[in-house]
């Protein structure tokens, strides 16, 4: 739904076009999605067990919040949502990585499933490849000096 | 759920998906064709909606958490329009692709809901 709300914002306050035309909108799509599966999932579990697992649930929500705000940041246009969302790609990869590994490491830390837990497996690794790609899209499109791509 | 219109569900979720996707990769904007595949999708969701509604009241219910069945029901039924009215809004070759992207996630979340429905604890 974010996508609906960002959709019709193709101009920015200098005038600058949405970094997300062309293939871009594709991985705002995903981002969109994963967005939504992310805020479902973690919806149902804090709702029926937040008691089990709160630490893993809690991530869960963080997460989904995150991928919420930086599907958002993906389509504004300015320099400031451009930082937003090099920063919530940030701490996805991050978190990717840093979940993913423990959770290999030492699965009593996480005995119920996150989003990032084995890297995303459960998401087809989609939580791992994403970011990455989100933040090539971004170092290929600054604004400002190659707004109006 | 029924079981042959689940999988009716899926088969159509996943062919949508695929020919809107090699739509917009061959360069076509959103038309008839793939905004009409994407809403035979919705049409479906709907459809399983009425059916996961009375399925219950006849003996048919799930085995595993109806709440979390719901929420990618919920979910499913947003992904198409959400899409079409991005289509819409600026049709180009992406936005087909995009169709596409929509169309077969709703095809993993239905084959999910199919999951949580028929086979508890998976």
């Amino acid at each position: 739904m974010e996508r609906l709300q960002s959709a019709p914002a193709p101009t920015g306050p200098a005038g600058t076009r949405t970094r997300m035309s062309g293939v871009g909108r594709v991985l705002v799509a995903v981002y969109g999605v994963l967005a939504l599966a992310a805020l479902g999932r973690s919806f149902v579990q804090i709702v029926s067990k937040f008691d089990e697992a709160p630490l893993a649930y809690a991530l869960s929500a963080l997460a989904a919040a995150v991928y919420v705000v930086a599907t958002i940041a993906l389509v504004r246009p300015g320099r400031a949502w451009y930082r937003v969302a090099w920063v919530t790609l940030t701490f996805e990869l991050t978190g990717v990585l840093v979940v993913g590994a423990l959770s290999i490491i030492d699965p009593a830390l996480f005995p119920h499933d996150t989003v990032w837990s084995w890297f995303g497996r459960g998401y087809l690794f989609i939580p791992l490849v994403l970011p990455v790609l989100g933040m090539w899209w971004l170092a290929k499109h600054r604004p400002v000096e190659a707004g109006a791509a | 759920m029924i079981d042959w219109f689940t999988w009716l569900q899926l088969a159509v979720a996943v062919a949508a998906g695929l020919l809107c996707l090699a739509l917009g990769l061959a360069g076509r904007k959103p038309s008839d064709l793939s905004l009409g595949s994407v809403a035979v999708v919705e049409v479906l969701l709907v459809a399983q909606v009425v059916i996961a509604i009375v399925a219950p009241l006849v003996g048919n219910a799930p085995t595993g958490s109806a709440l979390e069945f719901w929420v990618y029901l919920v979910a499913a039924a947003l992904v198409p329009p959400a899409a079409a009215f991005w289509a819409l809004l600026e049709p180009n070759r992406w936005s087909t692709v995009v169709l596409g992207v929509a169309a077969l996630a709703v095809a993993v979340m239905v084959y999910r809901m199919y999951q949580i429905w028929t086979v508890q604890g998976i």
